[in-house]
């Protein structure tokens, strides 16, 4: 990685500072100690997301005016998106996890959106925050799923479409490829936000030299504009993931 | 030395996300080919296309975190 290069450029420019720092959690109201109770970055970027998520669906729409102000279509819009997207991939039975799933995407695209601002701070950068999102996801599909079949949850692991002695090795894969799905669903995502926003940084800090920063500032709005779509692109994923989970737990046969 | 062999093995690891590109270059590009052979049914088949990216992309990410955990970790 070019993170050492881009620090020592970054002396020579006048600029010290490195890719990663923008990811440190720092308590807000003084101190460095961070305890699970302390109010950090982290926090305050979580709670602007709620606000913002709260202020489009709620006072954006509190109206219900036959002709939609443009909050209210982007709400609308929001919800009819996610709606169909539930109602396709999992099922017209799964409507009942509607509400979760659409939590969950408004907040990751927040989240994902507000961390695009110069100077703040990207909450779903950090594994801990998405590995908590995707093991939820994961503790919800299992057990479901499990109260809903009983043992026939289990026959997700057992493909009858294969030929019987393949079965036992399929049995193993498919049980090792269930159990990784919280890992890889949390770090897709946090790697993804975490990588662009890094590559940002690493052109900032080549930004400070004068022959190369015309370059390297148009490198960052190309970075930027790649990074609004995979903001996007990423809480989709993420969602339709979960919805791909959940049709497993309504519907576990092969 | 073991601090310069893991930057060694950092940039290995980075290779990891290119070849990553390849695959997710090779679902796009099968997709395109599906679409406009069929276009009436590419629609309803981009979520499945986001479902293959991410696939493929996940392990990319992976190779990118071990180069992360090789950097700042190790």
């Amino acid at each position: 990685m070019a993170t050492e290069t881009a620090a020592a450029h970054g002396e020579e420019g006048g600029l010290v500072f490195h890719p990663m720092d923008q990811f440190i959690v720092k308590p807000l109201f003084g101190g460095t100690e961070v305890h699970w109770y302390t109010i950090t970055n982290v926090t305050l970027w979580m709670a602007l997301a709620v606000v913002a998520i709260f202020a489009l669906m709620v006072l954006a729409t509190s109206r219900r005016a036959t002709i939609p102000s443009r909050g209210q279509s982007i709400a609308e819009l929001a919800y009819g998106f996610i709606y169909k997207m539930v109602e396709d991939v999992a099922g017209k039975d799964a409507v009942g996890f509607f509400p979760y799933v659409m939590t969950l995407f408004m907040f990751i695209v927040f989240a994902n959106f507000l961390g695009l601002i110069p100077m703040s701070f990207t909450t779903t950068s950090h594994f801990a925050v998405t590995i908590v999102l995707a093991l939820c996801v994961f503790l919800t599909v299992t057990i479901y799923g499990l109260a809903k079949h009983g043992t026939k949850f289990l026959g997700l692991f057992w493909v009858t479409s294969a030929p019987l002695p393949l079965r036992p090795i399929l049995a193993v894969i498919e049980l090792i490829s269930y159990f990784v799905r919280p890992v890889s669903h949390s770090i897709r995502l946090a790697g993804n936000v975490m990588a662009g926003h890094a590559v940002i940084k690493v052109f900032a800090g080549f930004a400070a030299i004068a022959v190369v920063s015309p370059v390297s500032i148009l490198a960052i709005t190309a970075m930027y504009g790649l990074e609004v779509l995979v903001a996007f692109i990423q809480a989709y994923v993420f969602t339709i993931l979960t919805c791909v989970y959940l049709k497993d737990a309504l519907h576990p046969s092969h | 030395m073991e601090g310069q062999l893991a930057h060694i093995g950092a940039g290995i690891a980075g290779l990891g996300t290119g070849i990553a590109a390849l695959g997710v270059g090779n679902v796009a590009a099968n997709f395109l080919a599906g679409a406009l052979r069929n276009p009436s049914a590419a629609a309803s088949q981009t979520a499945t296309l986001f479902i293959g990216i991410a696939f493929a992309e996940a392990l990319g990410i992976f190779s990118f975190l071990i180069a992360l955990l090789l950097m700042f970790a190790v």
